[in-house]
């Protein structure tokens, strides 16, 4: 058994449907109750939901401080490697794009973690394209064994791997795998990953289950904002998750809310997502759980960013570069997207605290990983 | 007035008000409330600190006289990581008190009976001074007692949710049937909580989320530590019995009066 069996029972257009002919009332009703479900997660990203943001607002203020306490939680990601075999129609690094390739070296990645250390981070996320030949899990294993020694908490979002990889880098020191599934749309998700591994829908959406059953300490996932309806993939990104919080009880989770920014060969939206409707959906999510991270990077504005630490957010990035060897190496080479939040580490650290909220930089010891 | 302290291993507390340092809007207003809690045994995790680190923010806050530090083994799933995280602290703060918490659900962090009975045995023998965090499971008490550990902390409510003595029934045989200190570990939401858990007869509470995340964590703080006061004193002086029903004012058995 898998999601996939979970997610074959759910009809996109049905739930579309569902979802946008939720009314006031059912929005009132839902707001009323004390546990909210996730047949109530519907209502709430529902658009008659719009006009109660502030209800929902102040009370995943609430439940999110009750939970985090008054903290924020920092990390940083590092590029590793831009090199892909997979084509997607809103990245960057897609195989079709004509870009230099990189891959950082170990003296490269030094280079860039003595860069990252110096700004105080020690929870860090290693991305990869997808380029099994040069960057496949012996690459990925290599770079944690360099790093292990100088962060508590190392995260990878990379391309899906089997069990037995996963198992594999887990006892190497790997906390966490961040894998979007991008769109849970079958048909929109094979118009935007036409080649590659990627193009495999069902691999891709049973990966957290290889996590679970490889006992991984967190798994992050999310829908990229932009391809299709963010409500409809919201509701099966809530699916996903309350899945796997059934069936791998010991591991913790986090949502993550990627909307599409501009890049080098860029795709336009075909669904926008307002500031608006984000703001909505961090509400439904803490509303829904009171305990999976919220994280949100710097693809987000500064004002957004700002407020945003008040309305569920737990986690964030700052001064992130999208590009291997972009912090100290090759600082000019191409990003895999603009970011938006341009404030550096310092002055996010400063906005957090001006606004009644602990940074932390450390919430894991490596120690815990190594008995095994 | 009469105040009584606690003695647990071969520490002894004026104060029973055991504090957390988690969730705090920063490390200053963490150590003034904690300094104004007057508690005297603060619980830090060690995933959260940097052992290797002599001037780590949160254990330079912390560097009182009266404060000792109690690591606990948050985020750990498995008897053989707490026994190893144990290892670590008190290579690292120099001290054998050791807070076992494992919890292996990340979601309502529920303690794992089976493990921490497992890790409470084996700390013991190798010298920590153990603090399990349990269950209220009467039984599982008595296990732990019957391994040596100097003291029981049964929850009252999950952590973190401030609900109150939500473990009433098994608190209450805990206390009647323990032979060590119990310590109403998570749940406490109210200083109302806390000094009904020691008018029930426990012998301290931690609090933590309630101080932390409050308007006021100094005020709230100092709430916690007369709320524990009044209640122990209450305990100690024996709280009046309750009464179920009214004296009737036609007593049924008077006629036993004219008959003798």
């Amino acid at each position: 058994m898998s999601f996939k069996h979970t997610f074959e029972t759910y009809n996109w257009d049905a739930l579309e449907k569902e979802i946008y002919e939720v009314t006031a009332q059912d929005v009132e009703n839902v707001l009323l109750k004390e546990k909210i479900e996730l047949e109530d997660f519907k209502t709430l990203i529902s658009p008659a939901a719009k006009p109660y943001i502030e209800q929902m607002a102040q009370r995943s203020n609430a439940i999110t401080k009750k939970r985090f306490g008054n903290t924020i939680q920092m990390y940083i990601p590092m590029y590793l490697s831009n090199e892909c075999q997979n084509i997607c129609t809103y990245c960057g690094f897609s195989m079709d794009n004509g870009i230099r390739r990189k891959t950082l070296s170990d003296a490269e990645i030094l280079k860039e973690v003595e860069y990252i250390k110096k700004l105080g981070y020690d929870h860090i996320l290693l991305v990869t394209g997808e380029a099994n030949k040069t960057v496949g899990v012996p690459y990925i294993k290599h770079a944690i064994d360099l790093i292990r020694s100088q962060f508590s908490n190392i995260s990878i979002e990379v391309q899906p791997l089997d069990q037995e990889d996963y198992e594999t880098l887990i006892s190497a020191g790997l906390y966490a795998v961040l894998v979007y599934q991008e769109t849970y749309h079958k048909a929109t998700y094979k118009t935007h990953h036409p080649k590659g591994r990627k193009s495999n829908f069902d691999y891709r959406l049973d990966t957290p289950d290889r996590l679970g059953k490889a006992g991984i300490h967190k798994i992050g996932l999310g829908a990229l904002f932009g391809l299709e309806d963010w409500r409809v993939d919201s509701f099966y990104t809530a699916l996903h998750l309350k899945y796997l919080q059934k069936t791998y009880w010991k591991t913790k989770y986090s949502i993550s809310f990627p909307r599409l920014r501009p890049h080098l060969g860029g795709l336009d939206p075909k669904v926008e997502m307002t500031d608006t409707d984000l703001v909505q959906l961090i509400c439904a999510y803490r509303l829904l759980d009171e305990d999976v991270e919220l994280s949100l990077s710097t693809r987000e504005s500064e004002t957004f960013r700002n407020h945003c630490i008040h309305l569920g957010i737990t986690s964030m990035s700052a001064e992130s570069k999208t590009n291997p060897g972009g912090y100290s190496v090759e600082p000019e080479s191409l990003e895999q997207f603009e970011i938006s939040d341009e404030r550096n580490t310092e002055q996010i650290k400063q906005m957090i605290q001006s606004q009644g909220y602990e940074v932390v930089w450390k919430d894991w010891s490596k120690s815990y990983v190594a008995v095994h | 007035m009469t105040t009584d302290t606690l003695k647990i291993a071969d520490k002894t507390f004026k104060s029973r008000l055991f504090t957390g340092t988690g969730k705090f809007s920063s490390a200053n207003t963490m150590r003034e409330a904690i300094i104004a809690s007057k508690s005297e045994l603060v619980t830090v995790a060690l995933k959260r600190v940097d052992l290797e680190n002599k001037s780590d923010d949160m254990l330079v806050h912390l560097n009182q006289e009266h404060i000792n530090l109690l690591p606990n083994t948050s985020g750990v799933r498995t008897a053989k990581e707490a026994i190893f995280a144990s290892e670590l602290a008190r290579e690292a703060l120099q001290t054998n008190w050791i807070k076992l918490e494992i919890h292996p659900d990340p979601k309502y962090l529920l303690p794992d009976p089976i493990e921490t009975l497992k890790a409470a045995e084996e700390l013991v023998k190798l010298g920590f001074v153990v603090m399990p965090y349990i269950h209220a499971d009467p039984v599982l008490c008595k296990r732990l007692e019957d391994v040596g550990v100097p003291c029981v902390m049964p929850l009252g409510a999950p952590i973190g949710s401030n609900k109150g003595i939500k473990t009433l029934e098994f608190l209450e045989i805990i206390i009647e049937q323990s032979n060590v200190p119990v310590i109403v570990d998570a749940g406490i939401g109210a200083p109302s909580h806390a000094a009904f858990a020691m008018e029930l007869g426990a012998d301290a509470v931690l609090v933590n989320t309630a101080i932390a995340v409050s308007q006021n964590p100094i005020d709230m703080a100092i709430a916690f530590k007369m709320a524990i006061e009044a209640g122990r004193m209450a305990y100690n002086s024996k709280l009046a019995p309750i009464k179920n029903q009214a004296e009737a004012s036609s007593p049924l058995t008077s006629f036993l009066n004219d008959l003798n």
